[in-house]
């Protein structure tokens, strides 16, 4: 069984992490642009100054792009089976990888309706992953 | 020795620095280059907008995403301390050929605090590639824990969205694999010289949906090499010379997730530019050697560089005609990436095969009309695009 890759905690995303464990979904937000930003970064770069907000996301989501990987990744056991890989477009404006879990790999089609839900980690955070809306 | 030509032709308008007694510094990583690049901006009277070149001596193209700008230049130079010096100099001669025209070169390390931090002289903690000296691998948090398998997973993404998008079919994809092997059962240094059908493709394992097996290219060893030097001194050596008619760059992300439109390249705005300097157009192109690290790639050069319209590609290559007696324009002669050979960065190949192809030197695999030639380059995850329009004397 190959241990699955846990994303390691760096200071800029700490603030999502830590929301993760209460199963909360944030998103970084400048407050310069009044955009959300993804993925997390340290500053925006067209507002240096401009404070980071952390703010609660709907979860809600679009599948943009989606792959059915047989040969597994990073982490993966190619007993477990096939699983989607795919990007998100969040309502939020911004775009994330993840996967689409809870449904038939094939059954996941570039602009479904998904929803968030949370797969835990080993150490009490939380994976974001989504599931057909 | 030809005169240099630089001269004049770019200078220094915005500087910047920071140091401190103690020694050390509140900011680092990211935050101290985006501080350092704004105050040498501030400097010049220029914003973040104007800038379209990026020097780097690590990751030019992720500091780009970072900054998010899409640069048409990039330079990761990286020689130890006298790398910035090598940045104006290839800046300067970026922007006397007109590649760019706003340049930005950034340094930033903090070694000394980085020693008193938790942690040590990286930020991002553990996990494979999880920490880096300026800043978080955004890679190791935001894509590797899903299983993305690279590189194939990128370009799987890349090709689901076409399909969606534009109705391109795994049976086009597979011609382009087909084509390919074609022109390989002539290349007696190829991997593979047996012919395959459309069926062999589709009956291949799915490796990452919608990518079969006979979709991606090979791992191979390889190796190759080029000598360039002035069209004065090309002409009075033994070979007829291939000259370089344009050339182009062009970057959109680092992370596949990061990509603005995964059915567009960067080869849309290199591969224009480098045409339109070379002043030629696509129906004068004889041969195209478009990096085919998977049939998708290709495809996406096709549309992007504009040999046919955006989401044609499929329709485009579906008859065959970039085979064996096909068309007009011929397209990776040698067997390409997915057939002759791919060792990792197979972008040498492309050329190598471009001027043999001019030079009139392909054997069996010669087309009869050589007079122009694009390499094509792809680096990255479709990230950063390289375009080279080659010609024979004839096109002076």
């Amino acid at each position: 069984m190959t241990a699955r890759i846990e994303p390691p905690v760096s200071p800029v995303s700490k603030p999502f992490w830590d929301a993760s464990r209460d199963q909360r979904f944030v998103l970084p937000w400048s407050t310069a642009s009044g955009k959300a930003m993804w993925y997390p970064r340290e500053v925006d770069p067209q507002a240096p100054d401009a404070a980071i907000e952390w703010r609660e996301a709907s979860g809600d989501g679009v599948v943009y792009a989606a792959s059915v990987h047989h040969r597994p990744g990073p982490g993966r056991d190619e007993a477990d089976g096939p699983y989607v890989v795919a990007l998100i477009e969040l309502a939020e404006g911004v775009r994330m990888m993840s996967n689409v879990v809870g449904c038939e790999p094939y059954d996941v089609a570039v602009g479904m309706p998904v929803r968030l839900v949370w797969e835990p980690l080993s150490d009490g955070r939380h994976l974001p992953q989504f599931t057909p809306a | 020795m030809t005169e240099r030509t630089l001269r004049g032709a770019a200078a220094i308008v915005g500087v910047a620095d920071i140091a401190s007694p103690t020694g050390q510094l509140d900011q680092r990583g990211r935050a101290l280059e985006v501080a350092m690049i704004r105050a040498a901006l501030d400097d010049a009277g220029l914003t973040l907008d104007d800038v379209d070149g990026v020097c780097h001596a690590g990751s030019p193209t992720a500091l780009a995403e970072f900054l998010g700008i899409q640069p048409r230049y990039v330079d990761g130079t990286v020689v130890g301390g006298s790398s910035y010096e090598l940045h104006v100099e290839h800046a300067a001669a970026a922007i006397a050929a007109g590649l760019c025209e706003v340049v930005v070169s950034v340094y930033a390390s903090t070694p000394r605090s980085d020693r008193r931090r938790p942690g040590g002289g990286t930020f991002g903690g553990g996990g494979p590639g999880g920490g880096r000296p300026m800043g978080p691998n955004p890679a190791v948090e935001w894509e590797i824990p899903f299983g993305l398998r690279m590189p194939m997973g990128a370009y799987a993404l890349a090709a689901s969205r076409h399909m969606a998008v534009y109705g391109t079919t795994a049976e086009q994809l597979a011609q382009i694999a087909v084509d390919t092997r074609a022109w390989a059962t002539m290349n007696p240094n190829a991997r593979f010289q047996e012919p395959i059908t459309i069926q062999d493709v589709l009956d291949s394992p799915m490796i990452a949906s919608p990518l079969h097996l006979l979709d991606c290219c090979l791992v191979t060893d390889g190796a190759g090499a080029f000598v360039m030097t002035s069209a004065e001194r090309a002409r009075d050596l033994g070979r007829p010379p291939v000259y370089v008619l344009g050339a182009a760059t062009a970057g959109s992300h680092q992370m596949i997730s990061q990509m603005p439109d995964l059915a567009t390249t960067a080869g849309a705005v290199s591969g224009p530019a480098a045409l339109r300097m070379a002043g030629v157009k696509t129906n004068d192109v004889d041969l195209l050697m478009g990096y085919d690290s998977f049939t998708i790639t290709a495809l996406l050069h096709l549309e992007d560089l504009g040999f046919c319209g955006k989401g044609e590609g499929g329709a485009f290559v579906e008859d065959g005609k970039l085979g064996p007696g096909g068309g007009p324009l011929a397209m990776n002669t040698n067997g390409g990436g997915l057939s002759y050979t791919h060792p990792g960065m197979y972008g040498m190949f492309l050329l190598v095969e471009a001027a043999r192809q001019l030079r009139g030197e392909a054997g069996q695999r010669q087309i009869p009309r050589h007079d122009v030639a694009v390499a094509h380059g792809s680096g990255g995850v479709l990230s950063t695009m390289g375009t080279v329009v080659l010609g024979t004397e004839a096109t002076l």
